[in-house]
Order: C-alpha cells, then structure tokens, then sequence
C-alpha cells in the first residue's frame, strides 16, 4: 500500500520541499504526521477504556450481588504472585519508557536494551499468570471447563486457604455463584493476557527493526504510540489487582 | 416540473473526463486491493456496501410476501424469524453504519477539510478488510443456516435457549465493530488534524461536522457492544456467564450493555445523512445554511444526548419507575437539537432559488419522513404511549422512517449529489428524478400502513396474524414492490451513467465546497496545492468572484 501511495503522490512529492524519508506523503509536515497519528493513538486507548468498561461494570454488579461467593473466591487467588506480577508491570513500563527516551535521544544500543527488558518483563507477568492458571486449573476453579464448588461449600477442604482466612461454607446456591467470580476472574484477566500477548507481538518486531536503526533516526512515533499502548495495558492491570485480589481483605 | 436548474456543465463537444485521475491512475486488482487512497476505499466500499444492501433488501422482501397471506404459507415461522434476523444484522450493521460515512464520507471528507488523504490510510484499508470479514462470516452464518434471535441478541434468548448459530454472528458483529471504530477514528484525527490552512471550525461544511459527530459515537460505543458480544460468545461456549439468569447473571445487565451502544448507533446512522441534506439543501436553494452555528452545534448536542437516553429501549423491561421517567425526559430532550435542524432546513429554503434536481427531491423526501419517525419517537418516548405500542408494527414503521426514510434517502441523494464528482461523469435527471418519487411513493405505501397495524396491536416478529390485519399488510407488501423498483431503477442508470453519462466538469452544481473546485473525478494525491481557505463555507458571492477571475480552460 505504501508503495501505491508513493507512487501515486511521487510526482507531486518532488515538486515542493524536501522532507525526511519517513513522512507519509499525505501529510504536510513530520510535525503534522506526529501529531495525527499520536492523537489516533489517545483515541484508540478511549475505545480501549470503554471496551473493558463493559467488563468492569458487570463485575462491580455481580459483585455487588454476590458478595460472599466473591469474597471467599477472591480468596482463593495468591496474593504474592499478584503482587509480584504488579511489580513486574510497573518496572516494564518503567523500562518502556527508557525506551522511548532512547529512541528520542537516538541510543541505539540503549533503545534495544530497553525493548527488550520490556519483552522479558512482558513475558515473565504471562509466566507468572500462566502458573496462576494452572493453579485454578488444578484447583477445579474454571467455570464451565473444569469446575467444583467444593472448595466453598467445605472450605475447610483447602487447609492453605483455610489457615489463613477461615471461611465459612457457603449455602450451595452462592457457592455456585462463585463460578461467576471466576468466570469474570478469567473475562477479564484473560483479555488483559490478550492485550500483554498483541504487546510481546508488536515489541519483537520492534526490537527487530530497531536493530536496523528504524527508530533511532528521530522518528520516534511507533516507539512513542507503542509505549501509550503499553502503559494503558499496565493501567488496566493496576485496576484489576485491588479488584480481583485486594478488595475482600480487610 | 419545471425547466429552471442550476446545472452546468461544459460544452459536450470537447469535453472530456480528465484522462489523469484516481480511477485511471493505476490499474491491476492488487492496485485497489492495497491502495491507500480515501477515494478508492470509499469505492470498494460503495460496492460492498451495495451488495449487502441487495441481499438484505432481498430479505426484506420475502419478508413482506410472507406478511402478504395471514398463515405461514411462503417459510415455516422458524425460516421467518432467521429471515427478519439476518435482515436486521445486515441492514444495521453492514449497510447504514458504514453507508454513508465509509463511502461518502470517506471520499468526500479529505477533500472538505483540504487534506490529501485521511490521516491513517493503513487503518482506513484494515477497515475495508474488516468489513469484508464481518461480510463474509454473516454470509457463512447464512449458508450454515442462519440466526434466529432478532438483531437484538436479547439474552437469555440468544445465550440459553436458541442453538442457531449466534457465535459467528456475534463476532462478525464484533468485526464489523472495528471496522467502525477504525473509520471514526481516522475521521476524528483528520477533522481535527488535517484542515487546511484557514480552514477553521466554523468554516466545515457541515458534512463534516455532522460525521465528526457519528465518529464520536462510533469510538465511544462500538467497543461497548464489542465487549457485550464478547460476553455472550464466552457465555454460550463455557455455559456460564453475567446474562443468563439461569448461572446468576443479569438480562437487565445485557440490555443496559447492548443500547449503551446500539441507541447511540442510531444516531451514527442517522447523522451523516443529516450532513449531505444540509449539503444538498445550500447547493440548491443556492443560500448559505440558515443558522450554520446552531446546526454544527445540533449535530454534537445529537451525539452527547444520545449517549443518555439508552434505556428508553428498555421501558417494559424491568427497569425502575424513576429510570424509566429520567430516560423519557432525557429522551424528548434529543427531538430539540432534531428539530434544530428541520427549522434550519426549512428556513435555508425560504426566499431561496430552489431547483428540483435528483438530490434534492431526495433530500425532500428525508425531510418530511424524517419529521414523522422522529415525531413518532417521541410518541415512544412517552413511558405511558411507549408500553402500548412497543413490540408492534408501530416500532418497526417508527424505524424504518428514520433508517429507511431518513438514511436511506439521504444515503441516496448523496450518492447522486457526489456521482459527478467520483465518476466524472452526470446520472441520467429525468429517470433518476422518476426514481426519488417512485421511492417515496412506495415508502410511504410500505411502511405508513404498518404505523396503524402497530396501533391495531399487530405485533412485531411474527410469521402469522389474525386475519383482520391482511387489508393494511396486502397494502404494505405492494408498496415494499413499488420501493424495490425504487432501488433497482438507480444500480441500473449509475451503471449506465459510467460509460454513458455526460461530462460532468469540476462543479457541475455551482456549489462552493473544495470538493467542488477540484477536477473530477479527483486526482490520486486530491489538491495539486493545498488551499489556502478564506471564506466561510456555503459562500456563494465567493464562488462568484472566483467564476469571474477563472480564465476559461480545456479541461
């Protein structure tokens, strides 16, 4: 497509000024293309919020309903891997933007050490949360795939859980209620694992063009955009640890 | 009808379409198939769009034969409903959401704004593609035989108790979704971010702001529906989830998620094609838009309030007393900035030179139907009228004035205004004027009967009805015939026109836009130089210098 474009607008290109090989042909200044794309990115993040609203609201609703399911299944999740995984996001974002400093002060070596921190960082939270799932997976704690209320209507069966909270059973009609804790649990993690995998996707072919010097060159607005979209991704994250795993300890 | 117009077009001896133009520019279907080109896009839209428009307007039309007769006698009642529901998913969301503002607007809105392309012309081609997909996964739902749950996906329907195939549907939905949110996007960045040199706010046309007001909704609402999709795909797969009262969730839930989005859609229906009437309306009463402010303006107001009167679709539904009276309220509160518009419509044309041209008897058209769908919502509106009639013929005539008899016109009349632009060449007048009235005329025959079949109580989604309907609904169907005509008669004459219509010259309306003062069809990169603008826009005396200073040129 590029290429059509360039063709296309090629004739008219020569004809005024002279201008960086990275500005688009459409537009009329590299100020202009900056601004425009970065603006579309903020926009983009907009639909991004509204998109996981959505999600947000039915868990604060069924929240809001089914209580003490949430309450004893949020007691289920380990609250150091959470933990750990928030520590994890925030020095990725931390390093994302070290990233994008480089790239605006054209460090070469700098901007592909920090891309890939950030690819590591990334993988590691998917690592920890994949160890999370499987622990639900074990525990019978997926609703609709490999499910069990046991775990609330006899909490007693789970002394690891049971030591350190002491819950009691639930009646068997919240007990099942629990399932769409988890449900929600798994919406919504899942669909930020979703966003952090896009993420890992679009950072390995960055750290491949970077070492082509793509972004070193002044033109910083993928790394910019790329580095938006990767703190946004980190924000959700920052909502949904207090809403998954904090909020029944008090 | 008489002989005054205000067309001009060059003298047919010697003129000819430009030889250099975006349609010639290059040729090889990989050149459309990766182009980057607004006006390219905004063709292969224009095509796609028209072929689902085609098969859902087909359905349509067994539909209202199936009506024709009290019994179930063309389709089992099972066929009827997979019939209305595919003719809903495609007429909503793969022909009016992306009608106007993915074709017109996407042609058109660069060249308004003075810019030489949209801001993000990868994005504007993923849009395309998307829409393909989304296209292509409702032709699979229907081949693999089809979905039965309405458009409205009312769950626990849609998630419990129907096996249809709701999954592909939902996430062709969801598909067409991004397509949408990818349009918008790029509109509101290049609205923002691309005008011209001069090219201030107030100096839009008022296509502009009018489709700036639809991208809004189109950002802020689409993904709402994207995630409620998502949902009930996720609840129909792993069986359980936040809808389904059977596994604890909550209807209520599904409907508040599904109107966040799919009332304001309504509006990103509905306002692009409340731009090209305010178009079309200057150019041929030859007069500034009356009150330009308080119409730029309306449109915005029209997406702000959209965003608060979802629940209105949702009166019989379980919601308080309290919600239900702060909805109405918020709900007649819409018709205001409506009317806005209407008045200034009206006034635009008092004391102006009003010509009869294709456009404008189709924008006349939207004007008046226009004014009774958006008078009977507000009879909707009302909570006490609204459980009367909610669920009967009456809702369905109501949207359809507004979608049909609003859109549809509107959709038609810029197609037609901007025709010479896009192909260089002019429709056919006389036949394509025949075509707006037999339009009309068979709208009204479709679609006034069904408004007392509603009052009658005639309910909505069903295959059969008591016998004393069949006068209105006979009366119905053969003006669906006289519509069908209608639309046909337009595909056959533009075809035509492509090859055989005269030439249309740069301005063939005398109109004022920048799209007007460039050749047509427009070159690949638009504008040789960008414009530098220094007047306001439908400022005919500054069109009459310029046609003064212009030193007459072979085109």
């Amino acid at each position: 497509m590029s290429d059509s474009t360039a063709t296309a607008s090629g004739a008219v290109a020569e004809a005024h000024h002279e201008h960086p090989p990275y500005q688009r042909h459409h537009f009329e200044s590299v100020d202009q293309q900056f601004d425009a794309t970065n603006f579309a990115m903020w926009l983009f993040l907009l639909t991004e919020i509204m998109f996981f609203g959505g999600l947000f609201t039915a868990y604060l609703i069924m929240r809001n309903w089914y209580y003490p399911a949430f309450v004893e299944a949020s007691h289920q999740l380990n609250i150091g891997w959470g933990t750990a995984n928030t520590g994890v996001l925030i020095v990725s974002s931390f390093t994302m933007a070290m990233g994008v400093w480089s790239a605006e002060m054209r460090k070469k070596g700098m901007l592909i050490l920090f891309l890939s921190l950030t690819w590591i960082l990334g993988m590691a939270f998917l690592g920890i949360k994949s160890i999370e799932y499987h622990e639900k997976w074990v525990k019978h704690h997926v609703p609709g795939l490999h499910w069990s209320d046991s775990s609330f209507l006899n909490p007693a069966s789970d002394p690891e859980v049971y030591k350190e909270y002491h819950d009691k059973p639930l009646a068997p009609d919240m007990a099942e209620k629990t399932g769409m804790y988890f449900f929600l649990y798994f919406a919504m993690t899942g669909m930020h694992a979703l966003h952090m995998i896009i993420g890992i996707s679009l950072l390995t072919f960055m750290i491949f063009r970077a070492r082509q010097g793509a972004y070193t060159t002044g033109h910083v607005t993928y790394v910019e955009n790329f580095g938006l979209y990767w703190h946004f991704v980190d924000i959700v994250w920052i909502f949904l640890f207090p809403l998954l795993y904090l909020i029944s300890r008090y | 009808m008489s002989a005054a117009t205000i067309v001009s077009l060059p003298d047919q001896s010697t003129a000819r379409v430009p030889k250099m133009n975006f349609l010639t520019r290059e040729n090889g279907l990989l050149s459309w198939l990766l182009t980057g080109d607004h006006k390219r896009i905004a063709t292969l839209y224009l095509i796609s769009i028209t072929f689902f428009f085609f098969i859902g307007g087909s359905l349509a039309g067994l539909i209202r034969l199936e009506l024709l007769t009290p019994q179930t006698s063309l389709m089992a009642a099972d066929t009827y409903n997979k019939v209305f529901t595919m003719h809903g998913v495609i007429m909503v969301f793969l022909f009016l959401v992306p009608s106007v503002p993915a074709t017109i607007g996407n042609f058109v809105i660069p060249l308004m704004v003075g810019a030489r392309d949209l801001a993000l012309p990868k994005i504007n081609l993923l849009s395309w593609y998307l829409y393909v997909i989304a296209g292509c996964m409702v032709i699979y739902t229907m081949a693999a035989g089809g979905v039965d749950t309405g458009w409205t996906f009312t769950s626990p329907l849609s998630t419990h108790y129907l096996n249809t195939h709701v999954i592909s549907t939902g996430l062709a939905i969801f598909v067409a979704g991004f397509s949408s949110i990818f349009t918008g996007l790029n509109f509101i960045v290049t609205i923002h971010k691309m005008r011209a040199p001069g090219m201030t706010w107030l100096r839009l046309p008022l296509f502009v702001w009018s489709n700036y007001a639809a991208s809004i909704l189109m950002v802020l609402g689409t993904p709402v529906l994207a995630i409620t999709l998502v949902l009930v795909v996720l609840e129909r797969t792993v069986h359980i989830g936040v809808f389904d009262p059977a596994y604890g969730g909550d209807p209520i839930l599904f409907q508040h998620l599904f109107w966040f989005y799919s009332h304001p859609a309504v509006y990103i229906m509905i306002l692009p094609g409340m731009g090209v009437i305010s178009e079309v309306v200057s150019t041929f009463s030859r007069k500034r838009v009356f009150g330009y402010t308080a119409v730029a303006f309306s449109s915005v107001a029209i997406a702000v309030f959209g965003f608060f009167v979802w629940a209105h679709h949702m009166f019989i539904m379980g919601i308080s007393n309290y919600a239900a009276l702060v909805f109405s309220l918020l709900t007649m509160l819409v018709a205001v900035p409506s009317a806005i518009k209407i008045f200034n419509w009206a006034f635009t044309l008092y004391k102006g030179s009003i010509t009869f041209e294709t456009p404008m008897l189709y924008a006349f058209g939207f004007m008046g139907l226009f004014t009774i769908g958006g008078m009977t919502g507000v009879f909707l509106g009302s909570t006490g009228t609204d459980i009367h009639l909610t669920e009967t013929y009456f809702i369905v005539a109501h949207f359809h004035f507004v979608m049909v008899g609003g859109m549809l016109m509107a959709f038609l009349s810029g197609i037609h205004f901007w025709w010479p632009k896009w192909t260089g060449r002019m429709y056919p007048e006389k036949i394509s004027q025949f075509a707006a009235v037999v339009t009309f005329i068979g709208f009204n025959f479709t679609f006034f009967p069904q408004f007392i079949l509603g009052t009658l109580g005639m309910p909505r989604r069903y295959a059969a009805y008591p016998p004393e309907f069949q006068a209105l609904n006979v009366f119905s169907t053969a003006g669906a015939t006289i519509l069908g005509i209608g639309y046909l008669l337009p595909i056959l004459y533009l075809t035509w026109s492509l090859k055989y219509g005269a030439v249309a010259g740069n301005n063939p309306w005398q109109a004022t836009g920048l799209e007007w003062q460039i050749q047509s069809p427009p070159l690949t990169e638009n504008f040789p130089v960008i414009p530098i603008v220094d007047h306001e826009a439908y400022d005919y005396e500054w069109l009459e210098r310029q046609q003064e200073k212009e030193v007459a040129s072979v085109g």
